[in-house]
């Protein structure tokens, strides 16, 4: 019996594990692929960068980017080439154009609208309250109140 | 009065944002590639693969490149188009089977019908990416002078072929 429980602990320690292959041989390409990948976004599964995405289109467009970065292209010159083929859609960081200040300036215009409105009603708020005038009694109430309260155990 | 008009006219701007954007199809993007050349190609042919067609022997013509593959849905649905089309003498239609399996893409067209005068062979894809390809079926206008003029994305339809590419084929075809 108990040569069986040996055998079977030992049983995992014939798995052997092997690193990760890397994509390419030359591990610097594959660095910068990296790098450019999670900045291009794959066409087909459109909220996945090229990096993440399983899809054909995907794993050719790594190939093709490999292929130029091993030809010693620059990322700009790679970067072009796929915006010339898949418009401003293949980059993750849309450009600053005429038809993307919208996009650019956006979040900021409506943060701006939203702290101006936030500053005015605190205002209004400000001047309800101040408005407020207590009576000689109504003081006199509160006063008891809060020593009341104090006394309390 | 105006506390709710605020609020109101936010929600029926918020909503016109959002009724448009359902109309709108994520999947149809604008293609760089109109108005510019259409990118070179030399590839062996599906019937013959010891011949080669190249988008040089095509100058001159007005012609449509329909991106399609064996395994894909979409080309089955637009297929009884592209032979009307065809068949119509129109304008004729160059396939270009689309990272695909030589043998397949052989009985789909024995199956389906062929309405392509050639199919050239782009096995790896280069071709598709240089076309800004992400989904067949894609199919490209192409002028006399080599410039592609109208990209259509997904399967065509006969309401598109009639109002925009029958038409804008004949434009080009007088020029």
């Amino acid at each position: 019996m108990r040569w069986l429980w040996v055998l079977i602990l030992l049983l995992p320690s014939l798995a052997t594990a092997y690193e990760a292959q890397p994509l390419a041989d030359n591990p610097q390409v594959e660095a910068r692929l990296k790098t450019l990948a999670v900045e291009l976004r794959c066409l087909v599964c459109q909220n996945q960068t090229l990096a993440d995405s399983n899809a054909p289109l995907a794993e050719d467009l790594r190939r093709e980017v490999r292929e130029m970065i091993a030809k010693g292209m620059s990322d700009r010159e790679i970067i072009d080439f796929l915006v010339q083929r898949y418009g401003d859609f293949v980059l993750y960081r849309p450009p600053w154009k005429a038809s993307t200040t919208l996009l650019w300036l956006g979040p900021f215009l409506l943060l701006i609208a939203g702290a101006t409105g936030l500053v005015f009603a605190l205002r209004r708020r400000q001047k309800k309250l101040a408005d407020v005038t207590l009576s000689e009694a109504e003081h006199n109430r509160v006063a008891q109140l809060l020593s009341e309260g104090d006394n309390r155990p | 009065m105006n506390r709710f008009l605020i609020p109101f006219g936010l929600f029926v701007v918020v909503v016109g944002f959002l009724a448009v954007g359902l109309t709108l199809n994520p999947r149809e993007l604008p293609s760089p590639l109109v108005g510019k050349a259409a990118p070179d190609f030399s590839l062996p042919q599906l019937h013959d693969p010891g011949k080669v067609i190249s988008s040089n022997d095509l100058k001159g013509k007005v012609w449509l490149l329909n991106f399609w593959a064996s395994w894909c849905g979409g080309c089955k649905d637009e297929h009884p188009v592209l032979i009307h089309l065809a068949q119509s003498g129109a304008v004729p239609i160059y396939g270009m089977d689309y990272k695909d399996q030589r043998e397949e893409a052989l009985t789909w067209l024995k199956e389906w019908g062929n309405p392509y005068p050639v199919v050239a062979v782009d096995e790896s894809g280069r071709v598709g990416i240089n076309y800004g390809v992400y989904g067949v079926p894609e199919t490209y206008v192409i002028d006399k002078q080599g410039i592609i003029r109208y990209k259509q994305i997904g399967p065509l339809r006969r309401d598109i072929l009639e109002k925009k590419i029958l038409p804008l084929v004949k434009e080009l075809q007088n020029q």
